[in-house]
């Protein structure tokens, strides 16, 4: 029986999965022709499309993240304290064992032990808000809402609500060089990350009950999954790419501070609701990157306007979806 | 003995409990807590607190959460103090409080129908919406600090009564927004505990399906509850400014995290349909004698992010924890009768 169904079930899913891909693409191809019209000298140049590879990778892995998170029916709102404290232990770490002006074998020597000691905090910190949330109960709004104060509380006891600057110099050059000469690093770990994920949903066990359990946590439940475990390793994944993206916004500012990034919360939810919630909507991203930069381009026009083009945008997505799935149930109820 | 075991179920008495043993600390640490200017300063801080708080507590009591009272204020206090300063607008400061009011509740009008009618996550909506807001404030009004106009001047800084604390030589004085903060307290108490609207939005919170089939307006009572709470937030940025004798445009950005907590701090239940306003006001007290005295018991102002997120997690991992160990209960108990049965 489920062999009949089952197929059938995955082709809608993947017809689904391709109508959000191609509006995702439309719109797209949409702000890109907008903002290249409106000043083709400034967004068609080479220089703009390789910095703006190198700005989105950062809110683009912790959106994958969150979407994970969300996909398992919560989410993670401790992506941004998650990054600034991995950011941070690295950072300590480095500047205690390879300060500035160390030759670059000991660098090198301390970024092998720094990234890995990034990775870890990320996961703990993940495994912590996973505890709370499936052992304890808490409701995921909340569990993260706390751990995000906790962890930025963390930062900023670590590093008396000061940057840490004086990082070893080959540290950000690796981490904003230029593959070829166009492709920065920050996008192909974005890159990996995206495919990497992507497979561990779409082949893995582990990506099928992520699914399950967001589906439906009890049938899940009464299929014999480990619910905890599940939940315990997702918030885990989650947070092990926020490091990543600590890793990455520290390279870049060649710096590590407790409240960096603040505002990038919002977008990450953002860009997760925008790409339905999957994986393959990476392409939200790139749009947001394209309106982000394209506002950059118009020096008069303040940055807050950006606040509200996210906030918009989102509430657009949203009713967009709801017309979208509205019809779609009447034409199922017609037929 | 029942009276006792409610007692016991119930998350007030605990609260009440960490409140006093939190006094007696920095009491024993400092000397300087159980000071009549002390007790009236904790009090002064705590009336804009308490004005989110009662919002984000019939939010929450309904089933959703709402991220969006500060930028509801802050815009609100802003749009408010922008068109009444040219005019140094020095009438009854109660026009002020309308506007606000009414700058609040169109705000919270457009969550409202993003959540009731659209049917939308509560915390994606308020998430976007107070970008907006915020946005809007900033860019379009290009906010920057004001003072106020004479009326929320004078209004900020009349008092009921002063005291002194001749061993320090400190006055403190109790502020008129009090009363304001009394008097919605009153309101929604009574709406909440004897209309069917109070009932109505237990009911909701408590499960939205059943509310329906039992006959309340489930999308009228989520209206209703967007827009109430939009207004009592543009209140509470007005009282802020007048307490401020300044109209700041972000520094109320981050409150909104506290608040939450305190309410759910104070018992009421994250997923809805259960919590009282004592509890309410008991956590804001708690959460508000913290963050006012850590730096009396030597705590440096780094830990204070700590402290917030240390106790967000307590809080509702205790209340978490009572919601489980009461299904638990209740499941044994129908196990039971059903052996009885059979």
């Amino acid at each position: 029986m489920t062999n009949k169904t089952a197929p059938i079930g995955r082709l809608r899913i993947a017809k689904d999965e391709d109508r959000n891909l191609v509006r995702l693409l439309i719109m797209l191809l949409f702000v890109f022709a907008l903002m290249s019209a409106l000043r083709p000298d400034i967004f068609l140049r080479p220089g703009n499309f390789i910095s703006m590879a190198t700005q989105f990778p950062e809110y683009g892995i912790m959106a994958i993240g969150i979407s994970l998170t969300m996909i398992a029916g919560g989410i993670d709102l401790a992506v941004v304290g998650t990054a600034n404290l991995s950011a941070i232990a690295a950072a300590k770490y480095l500047i205690a064992t390879a300060p500035k002006g160390s030759p670059d074998g000991q660098v090198l020597g301390a970024i092998l032990v720094a990234i890995p000691l990034a990775l870890a905090v990320g996961l703990a910190a993940g495994a912590f808000s996973g505890f709370l949330i499936s052992r304890l109960g808490i409701p995921p709004i909340l569990a993260t809402l706390g751990t995000q104060q906790l962890y930025t509380g963390f930062a900023i006891v670590l590093t008396s609500g000061k940057p840490l600057s004086r990082l070893p110099l080959l540290y950000s050059e690796l981490g904003n060089a230029e593959l070829f000469g166009f492709l920065p690093v920050p996008f192909l770990l974005y890159a990996a990350v995206a495919i990497l994920i992507g497979v561990v949903l779409a082949k893995t066990r582990f990506g099928l009950r992520v699914y399950l359990l967001g589906t439906n946590a009890k049938a899940a439940r009464y299929a014999g999954i480990n619910n905890d475990s599940v939940l315990i390793r997702t918030y885990m994944l989650s947070g092990l790419l926020s490091s990543v993206a600590g890793l990455i916004m520290m390279a870049r500012a060649n710096s590590a501070k407790a409240d960096y990034g603040a505002s990038y919360t919002l977008q990450c939810v953002l860009i997760a609701v925008l790409g339905g919630v999957d994986v393959n909507g990476g392409f939200a991203v790139l749009i947001l990157q394209f309106l982000s930069s394209g506002l950059n381009m118009f020096e008069h026009v303040s940055n807050f306007y950006r606040d509200i083009i996210w906030g918009g945008v989102l509430i657009l997505a949203l009713v967009f979806n709801w017309a979208i799935a509205r019809r779609r149930e009447r034409a199922f109820y017609k037929k | 003995m029942i009276e006792y075991k409610r007692l016991v179920r119930r998350t007030e008495p605990y609260i009440l409990g960490a409140i006093l043993l939190l006094s007696v600390l920095i009491q024993a640490r400092s000397g300087q807590f159980f000071t009549n200017n002390n007790l009236v300063d904790l009090t002064r801080s705590m009336v804009v607190p308490a004005l989110f708080a009662i919002g984000a507590q019939m939010v929450i009591i309904s089933g959703g959460i709402d991220v969006s009272f500060t930028a509801v204020a802050s815009l609100a206090m802003y749009a408010t103090t922008r068109i009444l300063l040219p005019i140094d607008y020095a009438g009854n400061v109660a026009l002020a409080y309308a506007m606000g009011a009414s700058f609040g509740l169109v705000m919270g009008a457009l969550n409202g129908v993003l959540i009731a009618w659209f049917r939308f996550p509560t915390l994606v909506v308020t998430l976007g919406t107070s970008s907006l807001f915020v946005g809007i404030m900033q860019g379009v009004l290009g906010a920057h600090e004001l003072p106020v106009p004479q009326s929320m001047r004078e209004h900020g800084q009349a008092f009921l009564f002063s005291v002194h604390n001749a061993q320090l030589d400190l006055s403190s004085e109790m502020p008129v927004t009090i009363l304001i903060l009394l008097g919605i307290l009153a309101l929604v108490f009574l709406i909440m505990r004897y209309t069917m609207l109070g009932r109505g939005i237990f009911a909701v919170g408590g499960d939205e399906v059943s509310a329906q089939r039992a006959g309340f307006n489930v999308l009228g009572t989520k209206m209703f509850i967007y827009c109430f709470v939009g207004a009592v937030a543009g209140i509470g940025g007005i009282a802020r400014a007048s307490m401020m004798q300044n109209c700041h445009p972000t520094n109320l950005n981050g409150m909104e995290l506290t608040v939450i907590a305190a309410v759910v701090l104070g018992g009421t239940r994250v997923s809805g349909g259960l919590g009282t306003i004592t509890g309410a006001m008991l956590g804001v007290a708690l959460m508000t004698i913290m963050s006012n005295s850590l730096i009396l018991i030597g705590v440096p102002t780094y830990w204070q992010k700590v402290f917030t997120g240390a106790i967000i997690i307590i809080g509702t991992g205790v209340s978490a924890w009572q919601v489980n160990a009461s299904q638990r209960r209740l499941a044994t108990r129908r196990l039971a009768t059903g052996k009885q049965l059979g």
